[in-house]
């Protein structure tokens, strides 16, 4: 547990509409009337698919309450972005993670976990566990 | 010994050349990639040239780490990490130096080619920017113009290439056939070399 804190849940996607919307699931799945820092950081400033380290970099720090952030991503660029900024050192809040888990499913899972009021580690193992969960 | 007005040179005479090759560097981006290669880099070295150009730096590594930190906040696709780390690695490997010689700038850019060979996880032969770069860092320890060469001919060799990385992985056997766009562009940065040198 993390002192009454929440870890923060960052939604990065190439696509605006779809962080925005898949954040609006996972809270609405969780069911927790958004007690979850939650924000989405989709597509370039410029409103186009892309990834944009500026609002990735703002996404975090609006949703770091002291107990973690954990970044979940799409695919390419979403993910190097990530990546390129935590090797950068002091882009994105301490205890910063990215998560390797799959978007949808992994954002449902680190969002009901974060309500909890359960660690990083905690939120970060729901989201990779999702990986496990098979359809057929 | 190269100062830091011959890393700023570098950077600019990409830029230059980037700009003159956007549209190309699109082109061969559009039957295996989406289509932006050419303008998410001129997006950023665009703005790595604008920002030397008003404060320049006054050493050799923080040219570099200032260039690859505008990459990865401007340029927008996977370009942006994976440039920007190579600059940005190796200008913390080139330190506080004043100047540095042409072995240590080897040095250095081969530990920002295994950086990006971390960050993307390619190896040689995947048909990436790794292609180019790697024979590049190879003959850097010859001449500026052996890197150039090196990497050109590198880049030109991916052509025959099945793409293991990256969105062109995805079409399996149809990326083959095609130039890699991030190798071409790696040879465009590699020529900078050469003109930042007035070789």
């Amino acid at each position: 547990m993390s002192d009454g804190k929440l870890v923060g849940i960052v939604l990065v996607s190439h696509s605006a509409a779809v962080a925005a919307s898949v954040a609006e699931l996972a809270q609405g799945l969780a069911g927790v009337g958004g007690a979850v820092p939650v924000a989405p950081a989709g597509g370039t400033e410029g409103g186009g698919l892309g990834t944009s380290a500026e609002l990735i970099a703002a996404a975090a720090a609006s949703v770091d309450r002291g107990a973690g952030v954990a970044v979940l991503t799409d695919l390419g660029s979403a993910v190097l972005t990530v990546k390129a900024l935590l090797a950068e050192g002091d882009e994105l809040p301490e205890r910063t993670r990215l998560v390797d888990a799959p978007f949808v499913e992994g954002a449902v899972a680190a969002v009901v976990t974060a309500a909890t009021g359960a660690d990083l580690a905690a939120v970060e193992a729901a989201a990779v566990e999702a990986y496990t969960y098979r359809k057929v | 010994m190269l100062d830091a007005d011959f890393f700023r040179r570098w950077m600019t005479a990409t830029a230059t050349s980037v700009d003159r090759e956007a549209e190309r560097l699109t082109a061969l981006d559009s039957p295996i990639g989406d289509a932006d290669h050419g303008s998410n880099l001129q997006r950023g070295f665009r703005a790595v040239k604008d920002a030397l150009d008003k404060e320049p730096p006054t050493t050799p590594g923080a040219v570099l780490t200032q260039a690859g930190r505008l990459l990865i906040s401007t340029v927008g696709g996977a370009s942006g990490p994976l440039y920007g780390t190579l600059l940005r690695r190796t200008g913390k490997a080139l330190g506080d130096a004043a100047e540095v010689d042409g072995r240590q700038l080897a040095e250095a850019l081969r530990a920002g080619v295994d950086a990006v060979r971390q960050l993307g996880g390619a190896a040689p032969g995947d048909k990436t920017m790794i292609d180019a770069l790697v024979p590049a860092v190879d003959a850097l320890g010859d001449s500026f113009a052996a890197a150039r060469d090196a990497a050109e001919e590198g880049a030109v060799a991916t052509t025959p290439l099945r793409a293991r990385k990256g969105r062109a992985s995805y079409l399996g056997e149809r990326s083959i056939g095609h130039q890699d766009p991030g190798a071409t562009s790696a040879a465009l940065l590699i020529a900078g070399l050469v003109e930042a040198g007035g070789e």
